[in-house]
């Protein structure tokens, strides 16, 4: 258990880090080591598909990230904290990490399976029938694929929908278009 | 000065090592992608890892030999298509599940072929997991190319 710890120390050093630092990218990478502390943590649980992911969107997601920062002017931020805004922020983590408590007390122990706490659990379906009912040998991809498609299908909604609208946006030809107009 | 997408030879991307590194490793990235999601229903990973593995072969690519090299190999309007295509298949995939099997998303092949544990097998999951792959894979490209493009347009509206 104590590798957790570790890793959530690590995690929750860089993250402060990420915010208070003054340069830009070393918050970016500070951001990525956030993200490769949360893999390992994954794949300790052995939970090797969310590793996975976890791992390669956010190599994807760094490189986004420096590319965008690398060139831009502006790496420095300065600026004073208003007070009322501190205290407003300080009050508002106060109550998140009350409520937080009560929510944690419910769940099952860290590592624990949910239904050693919950044995009528849907999960617990999907374990014994899975193999049977879909004849995927990765229960994890019969659950996202057959049992909660829904689910799947609406992420890859909203992936879709966005990356349109980024691409409209973003396009070239409009900017061609409106330096034209402009001459 | 190899950010700028020059360096001092006046040649477009990274130096000569990191272009020959990255095209070896290209192959590899893309092979192991492609295993990540066919194999996706059999051992960790699936669509949407694999779709990622994918897009960051071209983004190696796009870092080492620069924009224009990309452009030339996965045309922006090709990979929209794609990634229209791999929605498509999506949806498809869930229709069909309609007219066949009754339910929306039912999966109506799982008894027609292979046995559980072979790579033929669990029905419409495998034909899912490439129909995500080629959807996330593609989106991802697009994004960073956008990206990429608006970011040159932004520096080159600052030159002039």
């Amino acid at each position: 258990m104590s590798e957790f710890y570790i890793l959530l120390l690590f995690i929750i050093i860089a993250a402060v880090v990420a915010v208070e630092t003054k340069n830009l990218l070393s918050s970016v990478i500070c951001v990525g080591a956030i993200g490769f502390g949360g893999s390992l943590m994954f794949l300790f649980l052995r939970a090797p598909d969310i590793a996975i992911t976890q791992i390669v969107v956010e190599v994807l997601g760094l490189i986004i990230l420096i590319r965008a920062t690398i060139s831009r002017d502006r790496t420095f931020i300065t600026g004073d904290r208003e007070f009322f805004g501190m205290v407003v922020s300080i009050v508002v983590i106060f109550v998140i990490f009350l409520a937080g408590i009560k929510v944690f007390e419910t769940l099952p122990d860290f590592g624990t399976a949910i239904f050693s706490k919950v044995p009528e659990a849907a999960s617990q379906t999907y374990i014994s029938e899975g193999l049977a009912k879909t004849g995927a040998a990765n229960i994890v991809t019969s659950v996202i694929l057959d049992f909660r498609a829904y689910d799947t299908l609406g992420e890859a909604t909203v992936l879709f929908t966005s990356i349109i609208g980024a691409t409209v946006i973003l396009r070239r030809k409009p900017k061609k278009l409106l330096e034209e107009m402009d001459q | 000065m190899i950010q700028k997408g020059k360096n001092s030879n006046g040649v477009k991307g990274m130096t000569i090592i990191v272009k020959t590194i990255a095209s070896w490793v290209k192959v590899l990235i893309f092979l192991f992608g492609i295993y990540i999601i066919i194999f996706g229903h059999l051992t960790p990973g699936g669509g949407f890892a694999g779709g990622v593995i994918l897009a960051s072969s071209y983004v190696l690519l796009m870092l080492a030999f620069g924009r224009e090299f990309v452009e030339k190999n996965l045309p922006l309007p090709l990979a929209s298509k794609l990634d229209c295509l791999g929605a498509f298949l999506f949806a498809m995939i869930a229709v069909l599940g309609f007219v066949f099997g009754g339910t929306f998303f039912v999966n109506f092949l799982v008894e027609k072929y292979g046995q559980p544990l072979e790579l033929l097998s669990a029905g419409t999951i495998p034909l899912s997991n490439i129909a995500i792959g080629l959807k996330v894979g593609a989106s991802l490209f697009l994004v960073i190319l956008t990206l990429s493009i608006f970011r040159s347009d932004v520096s080159s509206n600052k030159k002039g």
